[in-house]
């Protein structure tokens, strides 16, 4: 018997549009594309059984006439495994959304964080150079100016007068 | 005796993990003690089943009795053996820490009724990947496996994790798909799933199909393995999991993957069609892995890099396809298993000492916890490969076994590793540095109130400020009253101290430069960090609670785990040679499943 054609040109549609889907960011998609990947891999199985032919029952079809078997039960396990994922996707696509109101594969921060480092070592930088967030606790421009250190200090250390000395400002105005 | 055990390590946990759910909600401490059960009988099994493997050989049970090749085989030899015992030791040390943090935290961290029936699902999974005798049942031990890492990986549903999650899930899925995809053409060619099967059909395929499939295997197997350029998925997922979960799944979840790469390579294909190919890849993983590593803060990422970047010695040694090359690489499989489970446990000790993993607001550990830092410091070296340790055997057998070869593509690796080796010394002596020995107030999250006072020196000292004046006044607005200050003696610096709120008057300059020594004083030596209102203070000072005992206790285990790996080094590499040359050998596997006749 002459081969399918149908069987492979299918396949072949649900891998590019399936591949397509799983390089988007949005999840929904992503997921879309994870089940048209799926069905392409279990038609995939189908067609490795080889011809169609009758159903595998025992007194029902000689064996000669009977399609393989095997890949079906395959295709039942892979079936059931695909569905059990797909549902927990789902439910982690809705907690994303619930979280952070939306659904895209999100950057990693502490990628970013580690790829933005500078390569000087912390000895050879001038805080003077840094952006205000990057400077130390302890640069003085940290704080939002000199009477707030004031201010600070008089609640703290009531009954202690305060100068200009330099004094260890307190905190982080930003905090 | 041995098709009596050989199903056990599967059955026991999915049991077990169907018991712990029903007990679950009501009787949290009979979940806890169920599961250490149902793990230390797993981990006696293997135990039995290694024995078995190694004195008699490989054995096959046919699930069910179907006839060879129709019904589900799970084979023994003495590889999966070996990785079951590891698997088994590290699982039950993993269960025993979770259980002492879920005794420490309540059941915030970890919801302690779902974690543990998904904890032995995948034990599971993993114990059935290693006894599976076909491919699809392959598939399915990984199905298994995954599908509890992905619970586990985003328990408790936080943000981070859910972003973890996500990409690790999309991955593993792909990888999945491309191994079902795999299984579905194998079958297509050959005609059977049977891996004793495949070992013979296979190789009478044209060379160009068998390039296909293996190349197929070997990309789904890699990406859960972790090999470069296909691992950049782990070191984002990983290190948001809870201390435990980071821990099994850097032991056991990319050893599975190389496992598989294991048996394609010498079971299924082993023409050693791509053994250059998967070299490159050893050597890619081995040092972009360490680089990933150097340029990390956080513990838990340096750690994830080094699992990547070790991941390449155990290619490097399937890669050579000679016995020596894979006795040391299941050698430093076992190791890698036991040494990177315990380091991430130790992290998590870490996390709850310092109050966090990023090694620039650690400090001080040393002091602060003296068993921690010996804890860290002996299988952080281990990994490092220091000599006395398995690490350095591991190491040490896999560039004797690339010497040995003679290629200069292996005498590349052999380089390539020994630089690993060091940049991982470097890695983690880093944290070492940082995290243990570095006092506290130096890391910039350190900069405290106390720090400054105590960096702040001898300058602020009355005395040394008197003496500074005249050279500082120059630059001070008010230089003139300071000057005149000055000239005052020192007899009348003691009551100068008390009350004087006027800085305008002459002499007051001298009395609020006290003041102002004495401000510094009451912060130095204040017992509490002072408040301001804002509302930053909790969380900043942990007060430091001891560490709970049985976390330590189930690390401390680990640890001698990992040491007794030295001790045992001996008859552990033989098993892991007589392994090797089963592997290279085949026909141990092959006969075992087909019983000596001849193989359809």
């Amino acid at each position: 018997m002459t081969p399918t054609v149908v069987l492979p040109v299918i396949i072949g549609g649900l891998y590019a549009a399936g591949v397509y889907l799983l390089l988007d960011r949005s999840l929904t998609r992503v997921l879309l594309g994870f089940l048209l990947l799926g069905n392409a891999t279990n038609l995939l199985l189908l067609s490795a059984g080889g011809p169609s032919g009758l159903a595998p029952i025992l007194g029902y079809a000689e064996a000669e006439e009977m399609s393989d078997p095997l890949p079906q039960a395959l295709i039942l396990t892979a079936i059931v495994i695909t569905f059990g994922i797909a549902a927990f996707l789902l439910a982690l696509i809705y907690r994303s959304w619930r979280l952070v109101r939306q659904e895209v594969v999100e950057v990693d921060e502490e990628d970013r964080r580690i790829a933005r480092r500078s390569d000087t070592d912390a000895d050879e930088i001038d805080p003077d150079d840094l952006a205000p967030e990057d400077r130390s606790a302890m640069h003085a421009d940290t704080l939002a100016a000199d009477d707030e250190v004031e201010r600070r200090l008089a609640r703290h250390f009531a009954g202690i007068p305060s100068d200009d000395v330099d004094l260890p400002p307190t905190r982080r105005a930003d905090r | 005796m041995i098709s009596v055990l050989t199903p056990l390590p599967v059955l026991l946990p999915l049991l077990g993990a169907a018991a712990a759910l029903l007990v679950g909600g009501r009787h949290p401490r009979t979940q806890r003690v169920l599961s250490i059960l149902v793990l230390s009988a797993v981990l006696v099994v293997s135990g039995a089943l290694l024995v078995l493997a190694d004195g008699d050989g490989a054995a096959a049970v046919s699930v069910g009795d179907w006839p060879v090749p129709l019904g589900i085989s799970l084979v023994v030899d003495r590889l999966s053996a070996l990785m079951l015992v590891v698997a088994a030791t590290v699982a039950l040390g993993v269960l025993v820490f979770a259980v002492g943090q879920g005794a420490a935290d309540g059941d915030e961290e970890t919801p302690i009724s779902i974690f543990h029936p998904t904890f032995l699902v995948l034990i599971a999974g993993v114990a059935n990947a290693f006894l599976a005798g076909d491919l699809f049942n392959l598939y399915v031990g990984f199905e298994i496996l995954l599908t509890a890492s992905y619970v586990l990986l985003t328990l408790g549903g936080s943000a981070p994790r859910i972003r973890a999650g996500i990409t690790y899930i999309v991955v593993s899925l792909l990888s999945s798909l491309l191994f079902l995809a795999a299984i579905a053409l194998v079958y297509a060619a050959t005609g059977t799933v049977n891996m004793a099967q495949l070992a013979v059909r296979l190789a009478d395929l044209p060379a160009g199909t068998q390039l296909l499939l293996q190349s197929m295997l070997l990309i789904a197997f890699c990406i859960k393995a972790a090999v470069f350029p296909l691992s950049a998925w782990l070191p984002d997922s990983y290190p948001t999991a809870p201390a435990p979960v980071t821990a099994v799944f850097a032991g056991l979840l990319t050893k599975v993957g190389v496992y598989a790469v294991i048996r394609t390579q010498t079971l299924l294909f082993p023409g050693g069609a791509l053994d250059q190919v998967l070299m490159w890849a050893a050597l890619a993983t081995m040092l972009i892995g360490i680089l990933g590593a150097v340029a990390q803060t956080d513990i838990r990422r340096i750690l994830s890099f080094t699992l990547v970047s070790h991941i390449g010695y155990m290619i490097f040694g399937i890669s050579l396809a000679s016995q020596a090359g894979l006795a040391g690489a299941i050698f430093y499989v076992v190791h890698h298993i036991a040494i990177q489970t315990t380091l991430f446990l130790v992290a998590g000790l870490v996390e709850r000492q310092g109050g966090s993993t990023s090694v620039d607001r650690l400090g001080s550990l040393a002091t602060a916890s003296p068993v921690l830092a010996v804890l860290y410091f002996v299988p952080a070296m281990n990994l490092a490969g220091i000599p006395p340790f398995s690490g350095f055997i591991g190491k040490l057998g896999l560039l004797q076994a690339g010497v040995e070869d003679g290629g200069w593509l292996p005498i590349v690796l052999v380089g390539g590793g020994a630089v690993t080796s060091l940049l991982t010394l470097l890695a983690i002596s880093r944290v070492w540095n940082r995290a243990f020995w570095r006092p506290r107030a130096q890391s910039p999250e350190g900069d405290t109130f106390e720090a400054a006072a105590a960096d702040a020196g001898p300058e602020i000292q009355p005395a040394a400020v008197a003496a500074d004046a005249p050279g500082a006044a120059g630059t001070d607005a008010d230089g003139g009253a300071d000057r005149s200050a000055d000239a005052d003696t020192d007899g009348d610096a003691a009551e100068g101290l008390v009350g004087a709120s006027a800085v305008a008057a002459p002499g007051g300059r001298r009395t609020a430069r006290q003041a102002a020594w004495k401000r510094h004083a009451a912060v130095a030596t204040a017992s509490t960090p002072a408040t301001d209102g804002f509302g930053d203070e909790q969380g900043r000072e942990r007060p430091l609670q001891p560490l709970p005992r049985v976390m330590v206790g189930a690390t401390a285990a680990m640890v001698a785990v990992t040491v007794g790996l030295t001790a045992l080094a001996g008859p552990l590499y033989g098993v892991a040679e007589r392994a090797a040359g089963d592997l290279l050998d085949r026909t141990p596997y092959i006969s075992a499943v087909f019983g000596g006749e001849d193989v359809p």
